[in-house]
This record gives C-alpha cells, structure tokens and sequence, in this order.
C-alpha cells in the first residue's frame, strides 16, 4: 500500500517511515512541509496520507489546509492527520466531508504500534479512525441526554470503539467478548438512540457521531 | 389612506406625556441641586473658609480636614448625579491619599493631610465651585420649578379665587386682578409661565451641568497623575502574575514531565541490562516506559495548553473560541464577527477569559445553554458571554471574576458583570486593540 508521510519533525517523520516500511507499506514520499504535502499527494495520488496537522512554513494547521486542498483535486483521498493535541473542531471538519477515510489521532498513539498501523489500515479502506480522546469527551457530553443515559455501561463501551471507526469485529477483539454479542448491543444502541441500520462503516460512525451533535 | 389617521393632537399622545415627564424629572432634579448647594455648599463653604482662617491658630489644622473631606464628598455625590443624569460619569479627579489613614486629633496626621489636600489643585477647584454653586445652583435649580409652580397658580387659583384676595393683588403683568377678563387674561399667562417651566428645566439643568464639569472634572495634569498612579498599579499585578505563571510551568515541568523522563531513562537502562537474561522483565520494562512516555506527553499537552493553547496559535481567536464552546458539557451558540487578528497579547488575554468564564458557565451557573458574541467597534475587542442558569454570580475579592478583572487590567480592559440572582447572567468584557 502506497503512502505519503508529512511531519516537520526529522525523527518522528523517520520513525513513522520506518514503523510503516515494516509494516508491509510503501512509503513514497516523506515531505516536511504544506506546499510538498501538496504536491507530493497531486503527484503520487496515494492510498493512503500520515499528515502533522501543523507544518511549515506558517506553523498553524497547513497540514490540515494542504489535506482539504489535495482532497477537492482527489475527492475521497484517505488522509489520517496525526496531531500533538486533539481539538473537536478539527475532528468536526475532517468529518464534514463524507467521503474517503478520514482519521484523527493523538501523535502519542504511534506508541501502540500494531493499533496505530491498525487505524492506517481502516482508513486506506476508506473507514474511520477518531481518537478515543475525541470520543470519550463527545460520550461525556451527551451523557446528560435522556437517550444516552439509557445506554448501559458495556453499551457505551461498545458505541465508543464504535465511534472510533471499529468494525465489529475489531470491537469484540478489544472487549474480549463474540462477535454476534457485539452485534446484539449495536443493535440495541441503535434503537436507543434512534439510528437507521446501515451496512457501510463509515457512514455507521457518520451516524454515531451525528447523533452525539457532532 | 383613510382620514381617521390624521394625527390629532399634531403630536403624538405619547411625545407629549414623554416631555412632560421629562419637564418634571429635569425641575425634581433642579430642586435636589439648590436645596445641595443650599444646605450643603453653604456651611461646608463656611466651614472651609473659617478653617483656613483659623489655620495660624492651630485649630484649622483639625477641623480643615474634616471640612475638605466634606467637600470632597459633596463634589463626589454632584460628579455621580451629573454621571447618572448626562451620560458621563466624572472621574474623580483627587490626587490618591498616600499609605495610612486619617486620624482626628493626631496632629502629625492632621498636618500631613491638610498639605497633601492644600497642595491639589483639584482642592481650591472644589472650593470655587462651592462659591459659584451657591447662587447658580439656587437660581438655575429653583427657576423652572418656581414657574411651573406659579404657572399652575396663574392657571387655577386666581381665575377661580381673585374674588378673595386682598384688592392690591395680581397676577405677572396684570395688576391688579379686579375683573373676569384680567383673570382671564392672568390665566393665559399662567399657561405661558408652565410651559417655559417646562421647556427651560431640561436646559437649566443642562446649563448647570456644563458649569459643574468644567470645575469638577480632573485637569489634565489630575487626570495623568491618576492614569500613572493606575498603571503602576496594574503593571506590578502584571508582573506579579507573570511570576506566578512561569513559576507554575517551572513547577509543572519539574514535578511532571521532567520526573518522569528520568523514570523512562530508568527504565529503558534496566531493559536493556535485562535483555539477554530476562527477556520478560525486560519486555515489562520496555512496556512500561512506553506507558510513562504517554503519560509524559500528555502532561506536555496540559502544559501547552495551559500557556498558549495550540488551536489559538493555528485559528486565532475565532478558532479558539469555537473550540472552547464545543467542550462545553451545554450546548454554546457562538457569534463571532471580527475583521481580523488582534495581536497575540491581547488574542491570548481575551481567549483565557473566555475559557474562565466558560468554566464558571458550567461549574457554577447551572445553566442548560449559553451563548458567545465575539465583536470589534470603536477600537474595542467586545467579549460577551451569557447563560441561561440560576445567576446570582458577584465579583467578589480573591474570587474568579476579580482576579480576572485583574488580568485584564494591564491590557486596559473592563470586566461588567450582570447577574440578578434566579438569572440569567452576562460578562461583557472589552479590551483596546487595533484590529
């Protein structure tokens, strides 16, 4: 799988490289800036991008500006934005364009190394990958809603892995629980808070995440 | 258009009672002001000129004091009526009391006072202005009521009690009242003496007023005494607050982050001393100094966050404060309209007093909604933030909102706080800046 890393920091744009070169990806090209951000996404068109939401040369969110730009050339480009903090309005714009995998994630979360190639994955599929900070803050705030009051601790478990862009399957790999259980409370979370089913992941997170007055 | 409406009277119902309240309001005033400059200005006058005259006795130097106080109080009350009556308060235009306080009959403290306060300029304006209010006040505060009063005279009791009177008596220029037609002609006059009352109140009173100014506002030189005496005062909070602030992050850094860099070396080195003999303890190890290297991020992060929140420096202000109301637990309208980026100072002042009075909105309001209008007008940065909670929030010293008024200071800024207990409450903060 093809992938162009952005980050202005030399060591972490290397060990990002390395981490993915092991992984079985193919890095072609690692640029340190918004404009080559820019380019090398037009000219590599690739499956997928790892971008540090600020970059040079202006040291604000070019890196988020330069992923917006390349995604109206190449509509439903996979970006996952690796940032040192996670802010909801980010996360809000990121996901206002339905299409392509999005993700959003802590920097920190490349520690997890198996998890964060993991979310890589996902979202080169054109799934979702939203940092549990973002969630558990959202999950938080809509605690005092009537409807998710009414959820169930496991169940709130569950809508947050699945907030985060998880498969089903992934969910039950995390909670330690089957596959069709995971099913079972998805269910009951929809009709908790009033969600259509709907077969595509991405748009099942769209729906979560909506729903949470994203 | 249908001729029912054809106004009749020419002046709409309503204008005319609104003149006529306002007639009354301005001629109630004038009475506060010359029964002030009578039974007031008078003594103290008195008081302050036989003060002065008995200064080369000794005795001045108690009872002068006392008399100057007076005056100053006196003059501070006229400030705040013409303040709340045209609009503009008056600053006080003193020069500020130097450390301790008065004290009656300490003779030292005694003669400090009466030359700190023979010395102020702002002391013999006071004075001048009690000698000019005297007459002025009397004359200009007792004319418009004298004519509504003797114009309602005009008007009633002499068309309907002439016959009473004594046979010298009359009314303005007719004279004597001897016949119907003269008290006719007494009560047009009469109508004529209420109306001016009531058409001259407002602009004696106005007239009054600029005179006042002119003497009870600070002169220029009082004015910038003041205005330095104010920025010492809020330079040294700034500096006091810049201290604290760097002694936090140093604090943080050390206890936090720093700490646990050390703990991640630890580990790492026991990890690799372990390696080859056991390789579990070591992969433990390793484990947990990625565990402690999260944490020390994550520390970093608050830290950051703390000093210059990072989408402030990537959105500016607009960004900043969006972000802030998204975090709310309550759902925040925002309304932002600026022209541009204020600079980075005063961007990071208005955004941590918008994050503090957020964090009040939900600790303390018991709010289900607020909102935030963020606006630019007349070299002003207008913040203001409103909830629809339990209100009964005050400024009150050592409390969130003082020491935020505090910091708003040195950047010149104003903290308002309008908040009736059962609500709903409002901050409205401004702070000067070129945008």
């Amino acid at each position: 799988m093809r992938v162009v890393i952005a980050e202005d920091l030399a060591l972490l744009r290397e060990g990002i490289t390395q981490l993915l070169t092991l992984n079985d990806f193919e890095v072609v090209a690692a640029v340190d800036d918004g404009p080559s951000l820019l380019a090398a996404l037009l000219e590599h068109r690739p499956d997928v991008a790892v971008v540090d939401v600020r970059l040079p040369p202006t040291f604000t969110d070019e890196g988020l500006h330069a992923v917006t730009r390349a995604r109206r050339e190449l509509p439903g480009l996979p970006v996952l934005v690796l940032s040192q903090h996670v802010e909801h309005l980010y996360a809000r714009e990121l996901l206002t364009d339905h299409r392509g995998g999005i993700g959003y994630l802590l920097k920190d979360r490349v520690f997890e190394v198996s998890e964060f190639v993991d979310a890589v994955r996902r979202v080169a599929a054109g799934g979702t990958a939203m940092d549990t900070s973002v969630i558990s803050q959202l999950l938080q705030r809509n605690s005092t809603k009537d409807s998710m009051r009414s959820l169930t601790t496991r169940e709130r478990e569950v809508l947050a892995l699945m907030a985060e862009g998880r498969s089903n399957a992934a969910v039950a790999r995390e909670l330690c629980i089957t596959e069709k259980s995971v099913s079972k409370h998805t269910n009951s979370i929809f009709g908790k808070l009033g969600l259509a089913q709907s077969g595509d992941d991405n748009r099942r997170v769209l729906a979560v995440l909506a729903h949470l007055n994203f | 258009m249908p001729l029912s409406s054809a106004r009749w009277p020419p002046w709409p119902r309503a204008d005319l009672l609104t003149w006529l309240r306002d007639g009354l309001v301005a001629a109630r005033r004038g009475l506060a002001v010359a029964l002030l400059s009578q039974l007031g200005a008078v003594p103290l006058l008195v008081l302050s000129v036989v003060s002065l005259g008995l200064l080369p006795l000794g005795v001045g130097f108690i009872t002068l004091p006392i008399a100057l106080f007076a005056v100053r109080g006196l003059a501070d009350l006229h400030r705040r009526f013409l303040g709340s009556w045209c609009g503009a308060a008056i600053p006080s235009p003193y020069r500020p009391r130097e450390g301790d306080e008065f004290e009656l009959l300490d003779v030292p403290s005694s003669v400090r006072y009466c030359r700190l306060l023979l010395t102020d300029r702002s002391t013999w304006r006071d004075l001048l202005w009690l000698l000019i209010d005297v007459p002025v006040g009397l004359l200009l505060g007792l004319l418009p009521g004298w004519l509504m009063i003797y114009g309602a005279h005009g008007v009633v009791a002499t068309p309907l009690f002439w016959p009473l009177m004594d046979p010298g008596y009359g009314y303005g220029l007719v004279w004597p009242v001897h016949s119907t037609t003269t008290a006719l002609l007494s009560f047009f006059q009469g109508v004529g003496f209420l109306l001016l009352g009531f058409w001259s109140s407002e602009r004696l009173l106005r007239a009054h007023s600029r005179i006042s100014r002119r003497l009870l506002s600070p002169t220029a030189e009082a004015y910038l005494s003041r205005r330095v005496a104010e920025l010492t005062e809020t330079r040294s909070a700034a500096v006091d607050a810049q201290a604290a602030e760097l002694r936090r992050i140093e604090r943080d850094l050390h206890d936090g982050a720093q700490a646990r860099l050390v703990a991640i070396g630890l580990k790492l080195g026991l990890a690799s001393q372990m390696f080859r003999k056991d390789p579990d303890t070591a992969y433990r190890l390793l484990a947990d100094a990625r565990a402690a290297s999260a944490q020390a991020l994550a520390e970093l992060r608050d830290l950051v966050r703390g000093i210059h929140p990072p989408v402030l420096a990537e959105r500016g202000l607009d960004g900043a404060v969006r972000a802030l109301a998204l975090d709310l637990p309550i759902p925040v309208r925002v309304d932002i309209d600026l022209p541009g980026r204020p600079e980075p100072p005063v961007e990071s002042a208005g955004y941590f007093a918008a994050a503090e009075v957020l964090a009040n909105v939900a600790k303390h309001s018991a709010a289900a909604s607020a909102w935030v209008r963020l606006g630019y007008a007349d070299g002003r940065l207008r913040l203001v933030v409103g909830d629809d909670g339990g209100g009964g929030a005050t400024v009150r010293e050592g409390g969130g909102l003082a020491g935020l008024r505090r910091r708003l200071a040195p950047f010149d800024g104003t903290l308002d706080l309008e908040s009736p207990v059962g609500g709903p409450t409002t901050v409205t903060m401004e702070l000067p800046c070129v945008l």
